[in-house]
């Protein structure tokens, strides 16, 4: 599997991650050193073996379905680069 | 008392008790050291009012009797960790200006029990590194030197800072998380103690969250000793944690009899790795015939996909990141790009993120992002999991025949130049390859230095343990500690 300029430029995107055009061949290049690396996982035979979710034999716990936590939204928005009025402030999201 | 920097925390503790010294000339002393090794860049975010307004309430602890082992120990703290009203920016410029209104679960045991925060320490940016080069802070830089050279060799990563810190004396000890390696293999390139807890351990609520399966934090110290107490006091059940485990923390310290006699020790020769130099062959040896002529029973075992770890943990790792760092947004919290005339959120984002992340990050980010892409879930991550339930059976497939810890080397090498050129990112990744297998086992491992390397540069042996079991794990380190005798520190030169 190799990776191109554009599958790079398309990565990217669904990241979130703005690039520069003239810096897409590099990362293509990167991408592909690392999933070279990974490519060696194929070696590996699988059949049968369940994907790990847990590391560790245990069952998440369970608590009751109640509000535990809230009510300080000066707190929540302390760290906001733009809050006004009691809510997070963004670009126009709706036209 | 004369250098009150070098003490462990035992010594520390037992002197506070007595009364031979108070947690303000502890904590002041480290202040100093600490403003005289800016060279090191050790500490990004210094605290001396907090030290020692916390140092002079363990004062009036340990004269009420009210003492806990780690009251009025001055630590520091790694960046990853919230801390209520100081700055935790997981060393990213995307956090930068965070002040955490709360304070993490594994921080805030710290304090309750007395602990007196120094301040908070570099490492690789949201912990993706092995060296301590991808920090917004600029480079942690190791207090060891090569022979007679004067370069600046890295501390490891990604606890960079705190490996620094505890070995060149700036605290007693710091706190480090480890999601391949990250506490251990610093704790190697610096000459001192780390412990990678069983994962579920330590509560990772309010550590920033690089691959949650995977993160587990632990004390990085100067001696087996420290890292019992140090361990004892960090780890436990926290409700706020749904992976942490509801189990009782045993006393530690009580279990270090350095008795190993009869105890089962596995060598696994998947270890000996091609182009391994002989010092960490002969290294390794010689933690052998320690451990063998302390009483233990050696055997030769097979983790036969030892081989697969790190491509495994290259899938997981990433692909647990790119999800983690989707909230880094710009709109909750830190660094917003500014925006031109007509952007919108979606510029919103995508400027934040690609000014606010370093090189590294997007790439882990980037790659994260593709192994979960429609079409190619099951042929990376998916096939990445399942390698992982191999790797995990091939541990416990050993332990179900009796071998109680395994003995490996911690890294590949010993501590190497700041600055070399890696233009392949799968270079710097393989300093995780004997580290890395034990996060993805969810397994304690620990890092013990046991002698150096021609240079005088310390080298370090990994000790993997049963899950839960820290404190047969810590007696074995103990045991090893003694034999090895390692005393040796770097001469000043900061």
């Amino acid at each position: 599997m190799s990776i191109d300029t554009d599958t790079a430029a398309k990565v990217a995107k669904l990241a979130r991650i703005r690039g520069e055009d003239a810096d897409l061949p590099a990362l293509a290049n990167e991408f592909n050193a690392i999933l070279g690396f990974i490519e060696q996982l194929e070696e590996v035979d699988v059949e049968g073996v369940e994907p790990m979710v847990s590391v560790t034999p245990m069952r998440l716990s369970r608590r009751e379905a109640v509000v535990t936590d809230g009510d300080q939204p000066a707190k929540v928005l302390s760290n906001a680069p733009d809050a006004r009025e009691g809510f997070f402030a963004v670009p126009k999201v709706v036209e | 008392m004369a250098d009150l920097t070098k003490l462990t925390i035992a010594e520390a503790r037992d002197a506070l008790r007595k009364g031979d010294v108070t947690s303000v000339e502890l904590t002041e002393a480290c202040l100093s050291a600490i403003d005289a090794a800016d060279a090191l860049g050790a500490f990004v975010h210094k605290t001396p009012e907090l030290a020692l307004e916390r140092a002079k309430a363990a004062d009036a602890r340990v004269a009420a009797g009210d003492a806990p082992d780690m009251c009025g120990i001055p630590v520091g703290i790694k960046d990853l960790f919230c801390t209520q009203g100081v700055a935790s920016q997981a060393a990213s410029k995307i956090l930068e200006g965070f002040k955490p209104e709360y304070e993490s679960t594994v921080s805030g045991q710290l304090r309750d029990a007395g602990a007196v925060m120094l301040g908070k320490l570099n490492m690789d940016e949201f912990a993706m590194g092995s060296s301590n080069e991808t920090s917004t802070y600029g480079n942690a830089v190791n207090p060891w030197r090569a022979g007679n050279s004067d370069a600046a060799l890295t501390p490891g990563g990604s606890s960079g800072g705190s490996a620094s810190a505890v070995a060149a004396d700036l605290c007693l000890a710091a706190t480090g998380t480890d999601t391949g390696g990250s506490i251990r293999q610093p704790a190697a390139f610096t000459g001192i103690v780390g412990l990678k807890p069983t994962y579920g351990r330590c509560s990772r609520w309010g550590i920033v969250a690089f691959a949650s399966s995977l993160d587990q934090a632990g004390p990085m110290t100067k001696t087996v000793r420290d890292a019992a107490i140090m361990g004892q006091a960090m780890m436990g059940h926290d409700a706020k944690d749904s992976t942490s485990a509801d189990l009782p923390v045993p006393d530690f310290e009580a279990m270090l009899t350095g008795d190993i006699r009869g105890k089962v020790i596995g060598i696994p020769k998947e270890y000996r790795m091609d182009g391994m130099p002989d010092e960490i062959e002969t290294l390794w040896a010689d933690g052998t015939a320690m451990l063998k002529d302390a009483g233990a029973e050696i055997r030769d075992i097979s983790l036969p996909h030892t081989k697969y770890a790190l491509p495994a943990y290259y899938v997981i790792a990433p692909a647990e990141a790119s999800s983690n760092l989707a909230r880094y947004d710009g709109v909750r919290f830190g660094y917003r790009a500014d925006l031109a005339p007509g952007d919108g959120i979606t510029e919103l984002y995508e400027k934040t993120r690609a000014e606010g992340f370093g090189a590294e990050v997007k790439r882990r980010v980037m790659i994260g992002t593709y192994v979960l892409s429609a079409g190619f879930y099951d042929a990376y991550y998916n096939r990445a999991r399942r390698v992982r339930a191999l790797i995990k059976g091939d541990f416990d497939k050993v332990f179900d025949e009796g071998v109680e810890a395994i003995l490996t080397p911690a890294t590949p090498s010993a501590a190497f130049e700041l600055g070399k050129d890696v233009t392949d990112p799968v270079e710097m990744y393989l300093n995780d390859v004997f580290t890395v297998t034990v996060n993805l086992a969810g397994l304690p491992g620990v890092a013990v230095p046991t002698g150096t390397d021609r240079d005088g540069l310390p080298l370090g042996l990994q000790l993997i343990g049963r899950p839960w079991e820290e404190g047969e794990l810590l007696n074995t380190a103990y045991a090893l500690e003694q034999a090895a005798g390692f005393v040796a520190k770097p001469a000043q030169w900061w």
